[in-house]
């Protein structure tokens, strides 16, 4: 029944992929879509006001320069937001708010709500009112998504196009990706999670009086509206601690299945316009199945990992690992939640990491680590499987000794710098911070629940996930410390404007070149054996990063019991 | 020459210094298939015409996504869905005793037991969680001073059902869920509590089990998630079924 689960989803997922894809590369190429009648005219408004030149284009330096100002204005006015939140109107009771929203810990939410990390060092039940929530979160998830989106399509155009200068214009990818694709499905999908019991309220905490007599209260609040986007959005951050496994935020196995469809069916289509623009479909559709075959050996590993609990035997207790669990998930939705958020810069768990088993732990954390090349965030999903995809080509490029291609673009010198950079930046930054940790006392004082291996993951955990933009959390350790909120906020930011930038400055090199006609010397992009290249050097390339730290965090660890 | 023509058109706030090798690399090779298509046609951005863009996109659209979406949701969705969107209470006797989707804690054995819950003290309706303990802590096994372990919450768990050691528990009845809040059991661990709870009541196993039977939910479409139990949806029955008897309210 899990794999029926699991099957079914890849199913739907791959099935959408092309209309899909060929919906978004409309999107990007500002082509005719059934909703232009609607949208159109909200958007030449928006252009009017925001005084965008919807006919002029921009140079790839200009483009990530337009990102990264959006970003900083963003994060400058959620941080405003945050701590001017005691002044807002409406609930809860302050005595319900027992984190304080301390300068460091707002600099650091700031941060990670505008990089879709969305990491969480706080619960949001016990920290943010209603409003914050609101005008913060809910607005930094949809336009986060949307400045992610727009970087995927400008990063396409860098394949698309030849002999161009420009690879887009930045606030008319970011308005489109606004109003075509995120703003409708989110609120088609919030309309569903509330049919299915989301709260859609601002109704103080609710007093119940219960069966045998005693009270209990209630955390309530405007949930619908973040939930759903910060799935569509690949950003994660839930409106309550527990996140996507609080019964108000998940009520039921559908809406998880459909926050999990909302957070892969975009970045595994945009694969498809990926090679719908560039006028190489199989070469989308190769990417894309690199993709499920690295997704299916997570699911493979995690699930076996999950559905026992060896630390119980002779207990005479029956049934897989659900400690951290939910009943009404069960191991087939937790893991298939853990597998998808991993892999798509979201985390929105519905389950307890840090309560996994080791290698139920490793298959998330891999993931991570190998730079959310499944699926990936939104848009930024693009260039996080391209990348590595051209390192493949590179060192394919030196067995058969030419200089490579992929499609049609001449990958040389002045390319494979790029590159190499990009795949140097994850682990210089997660290795040296988790180093960084390990020896420093401030790090050390994070580890109040477990110890020893387990700890070692922990951070390592930490510091992927915030360099993937992930923010999926092994909530074990008590992340909400100075050292922790200054620490996680620079792989976050390395990790959305630092990798951009090293895929766009590639992008516009690439928009720039001519293309190059195929002759029989040219490695294709499209073939099975392509496709296996990529997934060895994906797997290569991370093993020859990490493994020494998996060795000493799960791996140990699941040698020792 | 065709590597300066380049040279023109790569963007100059990049500094590529090496940009001419793109060519110089490979002169073994032709450009063959070049220059296929004219440059696009269109007119450059200029960095300095970014600045009113990026100031009135942060904030005409976090208007447009942080306060005109959630209104629009909100003015669609309350309507349409009033009970879900006030947090699906239960009322009895104009009072509200819980909600469906909320879990809460019972410990008196007319009434179907919860899971163990990790929620402040205890299904913690403003304190959402888990342990966070891993399987191997022997913490999450053993316990601690403050912190009853696995192993613990079994032995009760068979005490208070009137079970044999060696009886198989399902172990949703001896962990913690993520939430802390977790409204469900399973269906095995319901029936293991019915012979209890039937005796508490004084009424027939076949009744309990019939109206267990009635809030046992399915997997959602046949294949979605895992068969559950609604512990106060299922407790609420028993007071209706039976009512007047020792649970009465106070």
């Amino acid at each position: 029944m899990r794999w029926l689960e699991y099957i079914a989803f890849l199913f739907i997922v791959v099935g959408l992929a092309r209309p899909a894809g060929l919906y978004l590369a409309r999107v990007g190429q500002r082509g005719h879509t059934f909703l232009d009648p609607l949208l159109c005219p909200i958007e030449s408004g928006l252009h009017r006001l925001l005084g965008v030149r919807p006919k002029t284009e921009m140079a790839a330096g200009t483009y990530i320069v337009c990102f990264v100002l959006f970003g900083t204005g963003c994060s400058m006015v959620l941080f405003l937001v945050l701590m001017l939140q005691r002044w807002l109107p409406g609930g809860p009771a302050d005595s319900y708010l027992t984190t304080p929203m301390t300068i460091d810990l707002a600099a650091n939410t700031a941060v990670s709500f505008t990089t879709t990390t969305t990491w969480q060092a706080y619960g949001g039940e016990q920290t943010l009112r209603y409003l914050a929530q609101v005008v913060g979160l809910v607005a930094q998830s949809f336009l986060a998504g949307a400045a992610g989106l727009a970087l995927g399509f400008a990063f396409i155009r860098g394949f698309a196009r030849e002999r161009s200068a420009t690879i887009g214009n930045f606030w008319v990818d970011l308005i489109r990706s606004l109003l075509w694709v995120l703003l409708p499905l989110a609120l088609i999908g919030s309309l569903i999670l509330i049919w299915q019991g989301v709260p859609m309220n601002m109704a103080p905490y609710t007093l119940v009086h219960t069966l045998e007599g005693g009270t209990q209260t209630i955390a309530q609040g405007p949930v619908a509206a973040l939930e759903f986007i910060k799935n569509l959005g690949t950003n994660g951050g839930g409106f309550f601690n527990a996140n996507g496994a609080h019964p108000y935020a998940n009520p039921t196995p559908l809406t998880n299945f459909l926050g999990m469809l909302a957070i892969a069916v975009l970045p595994a289509s945009l694969m498809i316009a990926f090679g719908h623009m560039t006028g190489r479909p199989k070469a989308g559709w190769l990417l894309l199945m690199v993709m499920v075959a690295l997704f299916l050996a997570g699911l493979a590993v995690c699930d076996r990992a999950e559905m026992e609990a060896p630390q119980l035997a002779g207990l005479h207790i029956a049934g897989p690992n659900m400690e951290g669990k939910e009943v009404r998930f069960g191991v087939g939705e937790s893991v298939l939640t853990t597998i998808v958020t991993s892999n798509t810069a979201t985390g929105s768990y519905n389950s307890m990491q840090d309560s996994f088993q080791p290698l139920g732990v490793l298959a998330p954390l891999v993931f991570m680590l190998l730079g959310e090349v499944v699926f990936g965030g939104l848009g930024t999903g693009v260039y996080s499987m391209v990348m590595p995809a051209l390192l493949a080509v590179f060192l394919g490029g030196l067995m058969v000794g030419r200089t490579p291609e992929y499609l049609g673009k001449k990958i040389s010198f002045g390319e494979t710098r790029w590159i190499a950079l990009y795949a140097l930046l994850t682990p210089l930054v997660v290795l040296g911070l988790a180093g960084i940790a390990l020896v420093m006392k401030a790090g050390l004082a994070g580890l109040v629940t477990n110890s020893g291996p387990r700890g070692l993951t922990e951070i390592l955990f930490t510091y992927a996930s915030c360099m993937a933009n992930n923010g999926l959390a092994m909530a074990g350790l008590n992340s909400n410390s100075v050292f922790y909120n200054v620490t996680t906020m620079f792989a976050m930011l390395a990790g959305r404007y630092g990798l951009a930038a090293l895929a766009l400055a590639l992008a516009g090199r690439l928009a720039a070149q001519p293309r190059l006609t195929t002759t029989s010397g040219t490695l294709p992009g499209d073939t099975p054996t392509f496709g296996a290249l990529v997934f060895g050097t994906i797997l290569l390339v991370g093993a020859l990063c990490f493994f020494p730290a998996l060795a000493l965090g799960p791996i140990v660890e699941h040698f020792q019991h | 020459m065709a590597s300066l023509r380049l040279l023109d058109v790569v963007p100059a706030n990049l500094k590529l210094a090496n940009s001419s090798r793109i060519h110089m690399s490979d002169p073994d090779e032709p450009a063959e298939g070049a220059a296929r298509r004219a440059p696009l046609p269109v007119s450059h951005a200029r960095l300095g015409d970014q600045i009113r863009p990026a100031i009135l996109s942060v904030l005409v659209l976090t208007l447009l996504t942080g306060c005109a979406f959630p209104v629009l949701l909100a003015a669609i969705g309350r309507p349409l869905f009033p009970r879900q969107a006030g947090g699906s209470l239960l009322m009895r006797r104009g009072v509200v005793v819980g909600s469906e989707l909320i879990g809460q804690e019972f410990s008196r054995p007319e009434y179907f037991q919860s899971r163990p819950s990790a929620a402040g003290r205890g299904y913690d309706g403003t304190a959402s969680g888990g342990t966070n303990l891993a399987p191997g802590n022997p913490k999450l096994t053993k316990g601690a001073a403050d912190f009853a372990g696995i192993r613990q919450l079994a032995e009760e768990y068979r005490k208070f059902n009137g079970l044999a050691p060696d009886t198989e528990i399902p172990i949703d009845a001896v962990t913690r869920s993520a939430s802390g809040l977790d409204p469900d059991i399973s269906p095995g661990n319901a029936a293991l509590q019915i012979p209890r709870v039937a005796r508490a009541r004084g009424v027939s196993e076949e009744t309990v089990r019939r109206l267990v039977a009635e809030h046992t939910k399915g997997r959602q479409f046949g294949f979605l998630g895992n068969p559950r139990v609604s512990v106060l949806e299922l407790n609420l029955g028993l007071d209706r079924i039976e009512p007047g008897a020792t649970a009465r309210p106070r």
